[in-house]
């Protein structure tokens, strides 16, 4: 096979005209596929694309994380094909989003559901046949069903008891014992896909921004990093400098949040305290360079919005060593409490083997011992010419996810630290000149959460012909189901905070 | 048992003494109220109006700003040629109704309090049920953040609840997308009267970055009554509170002049 050499490979935000992107028949998309995913690849996007009213082409998007390349390949398919799940299970959730979204039919698919609840975007073609106009209800589609005299069926959301976004859960259950957990979204769908065709218009960064708006400065980088690509611009040093701090203080904001949560999930409230507090500290580092706790405006296609001067690099400094401090001692009390690593360990364990079938991504996929990492494997921007070590942990379990946590807080404080002691001296804005027309570009940004990936594709004009986003939680949401099997049912909180995912990321 | 002790000590006291005491220092880049000097507008310049991502300011004649839209960004600061538009750090911007967010220069009243009767009922016992319904998650984060050591919203005698049952009202963030417009009517009807209903952000005002889109209903007025309209993208947990407080009657200084 030299299937994979006959692809072109790109980097991380590195620009492709369209007519390189190889056309494959089905079969050998397949047959790709299966190549790159048998080498360690990730399945980082999938997508389709209308070409007119009956043919839609298919996008794939792999990652080879030891080579730190990309490849990209297209197929056209019409009304039904077979589907490439059976073969690749990382497809699955891929191919039922583009299912719901073109009215295509991916044949042989295990379990073909919709995952947001819209009608089809392509008039007349329902992969369900559901009739035009017909009512579209949330959560309303088939379940997995256990059946048995003694089975019971638990249904949660979408309005949860926290203040947490919503979502439906449903629990195949034998007492407390639960067998199967399934998870419906879409309640947040809001349509910002569609709305990016055409684009960048004004909006677009702020619709960049809101896309999950604890990753802020994760999905704004992303896009930068795309429009930058298209366009053949660079930032100043000094701004890929400040994007990464503020990256990393979102990361560190997120990450303490979480084990301040995962401890009051196991009802330690010492940690849960202290680790709430916390987080606001690096929200509030966050503020001092932008104005806005979640990051707004930091990042901008060319640069960034706010510059870090010397006595703010010093006020930043103190800030996030005197939490760093606070964050070890409140995080201790986590590792060396009897009770709480009870709890935590062997609680909600995904094997190695299931996440990298399934795909995970980032932290839930490194706490399975997955030695994969977007800023070390595909690094663009300032990570570049500054590293910070992977951290993974082995034993896929909720005390792994927190503990990984813990170690990436450690590392990302540190990292924060050294950069805010060497910023370069640049501007802090490049000049954005218009997007090269009929290309391709896929940024990748290690967020919070694990792996963002954005595909844009560019018309004659240099506009957005389509608009792809794909969240970590996209991948991570079916290893939160699969974490719960076999587990107490009072166990679900904890093994939900232990992932984190977002509602609003997913549903788009 | 010690180490835990130790641990305590250590961590300190760190809930905020507003608004008995001053509010806390805000970075000096926080995006408040925003002002905006008419007197510096060169006639027919629109490029504040042009550049606001959801069309919340408008000039036609004079110039209005609807904060119930406003991302507070800094688009409209960018493109003014004149330098006429800033932000203040008054963090205070909660209205009792949706009108009063359009400021066009003339006072802007912040939240006045229930009436006497509702007052009795929740001034001092206020049970809240949160329902999130599209938006970004940023105001839930914030709304969460009233819960910690920091802003400690017991204090006042204000929770949120697991249920709507339990509930006095909801605070409702995100623009009400299709898909929770039944979820939120439900639980609405699930709260027992009398009940207030608090909306929270931009999205929960206005639809926010998804004004318009078909996908969404711009906001929670479109679906239940909304008692207090809480700007801000997402709002400072201080805007949020500062809000509650006034709907209760526990902070009143009166009206406060726009400066556009």
């Amino acid at each position: 096979m030299t299937l994979v050499s006959e692809t072109r490979s790109i980097r991380n935000g590195e620009r492709l005209a369209l007519a390189k992107v190889p056309q494959l028949p089905l079969g050998e998309l397949q047959s790709w596929l299966d190549e790159r995913i048998a080498a360690g690849g990730q399945l980082s996007a999938l997508f389709g694309v209308p070409l007119d009213s009956t043919a839609l082409a298919l996008y794939a998007v792999t990652t080879a994380a030891t080579s730190g390349t990309i490849a990209v390949a297209e197929t056209v398919v019409k009304g039904r094909y077979p589907a490439l799940t059976p073969r690749v299970p990382q497809a699955h959730w891929f191919e039922r989003e583009i299912a719901e979204q073109w009215g295509v039919v991916p044949e042989g698919h295990p379990w073909l559901k919709p995952i947001r609840f819209h009608a089809s975007y392509a008039s007349g073609r329902d992969a369900w046949n559901r009739a035009a106009g017909e009512a579209i209800l949330p959560g309303v589609t088939d379940y997995f069903r256990v059946e048995g005299e003694e089975i019971h069926e638990v249904a949660v959301g979408p309005v949860h008891a926290g203040v947490i976004e919503p979502g439906h859960f449903r629990f195949q259950c034998h007492g407390e014992h639960v067998f199967t957990l399934e998870i419906e979204l879409g309640y947040q769908h809001r349509g910002i896909e569609r709305q990016l065709v055409g684009g960048p218009t004004k909006r677009t960064l702020h619709y960049m921004e809101t896309l999950a708006g604890d990753t802020t400065i994760g999905h704004a980088a992303a896009y930068s990093q795309a429009v930058e690509g298209l366009s053949g611009s660079a930032p100043p040093l000094r701004a890929q400098a400040i994007r990464v701090i503020a990256l990393e203080l979102e990361r560190l904001a997120n990450h303490v949040g979480d084990l301040g949560a995962l401890a009051q999930d196991v009802g330690y409230l010492p940690t849960a305290s202290y680790c709430g507090r916390l987080r606001g500290d690096f929200l509030n580092a966050t503020a001092m360079i932008c104005g806005n706790r979640f990051g707004r405006g930091t990042v901008r296609p060319g640069g960034v919005g706010f510059d870090i001067d010397e006595s703010l690099a010093k006020a930043l400094c103190e800030k996030v060593e005197a939490a760093l401090r606070d964050v070890e001692g409140a995080t201790r009390l986590l590792w060396t409490t009897s009770s709480v690593m009870a709890r935590f360990e062997e609680t909600g364990r995904v094997s190695r083997a299931t996440a990298s079938e399934l795909g995970l991504v980032g932290p839930a996929a490194r706490a399975c011992g997955i030695d994969r990492d977007i800023r070390r494997d595909f690094p663009s921007g300032y990570y570049r010419f500054a590293q910070l070590p992977v951290s993974t942990w082995h034993s896929g379990d909720a005390f792994a996810r927190a503990y990984l946590r813990w170690l990436e807080v450690n590392r990302s404080a540190r990292f924060i630290i050294e950069q805010l002691r060497a910023l370069p001296h640049t501007t802090l804005r490049a000049e954005v000149g218009p997007l090269e027309p009929n290309s391709l570009v896929v940024a990748l940004v290690e967020g919070w959460r694990g792996e963002i990936c954005h595909v844009a594709l560019t018309d004659d004009d240099g506009r957005f012909a389509h608009y792809k986003v794909v969240d970590p939680s996209f991948h991570n949401w079916i290893g939160l189901a699969m974490s719960l099997r076999d587990q107490q049912i009072s166990d679900f909180p904890l093994c939900n905070k232990s992932f984190n995912l977002s509602y609003c990321g997913h549903d788009l | 048992m010690l180490k835990v002790l130790g641990e305590r000590w250590r961590q300190g006291h760190r809930t905020i003494s507003w608004p008995a005491g001053a509010p806390p220092v805000l970075p000096e880049r926080f995006r408040g109220l925003p002002v905006v000097d008419t007197s510096k507008c060169p006639d027919g310049c629109r490029e504040c109006a042009k550049a606001c991502p959801t069309d919340a300011i408008t000039v036609n004649g004079s110039l209005k700003l609807d904060l119930g839209r406003c991302l507070f960004c800094t688009d409209c600061m960018e493109a003014c040629p004149e330098g006429a538009i800033a932000y203040t750090q008054d963090f205070r911007l909660a209205s009792r109704t949706r009108d009063g967010l359009a400021m066009d220069g003339s006072a802007l009243a912040l939240a006045a309090a229930l009436d006497e009767k509702t007052r009795r009922l929740f001034g001092r016992s206020l049970q809240l049920r949160e329902v999130s319904a599209g938006g970004c998650n940023g105001c839930e984060a914030d709304v969460n953040v009233l819960s910690t050591i920091v802003f400690d919203l017991s204090r006042f005698g204000i929770s949120i609840v697991a249920s709507p049952r339990h509930a006095d009202g909801l605070i409702i963030t995100g623009p009400v997308t299709q898909n929770m417009k039944l979820a939120l009517r439900k639980t609405y009807d699930a709260t027992p009267p009398p009940k207030i209903v608090v909306a929270v952000g931009a999205c929960a005002i206005s639809g926010g970055p998804y004004v318009d889109h078909p996908e969404q209903n711009n906001g929670a007025d479109s679906v239940v009554p909304v008692d207090l309209y809480i700007p801000g993208c997402p709002p400072h947990p201080l805007t949020i509170l500062d809000g509650l407080l006034r709907l209760l009657g526990r902070i009143e200084d009166g009206t406060r002049r726009a400066a556009t």
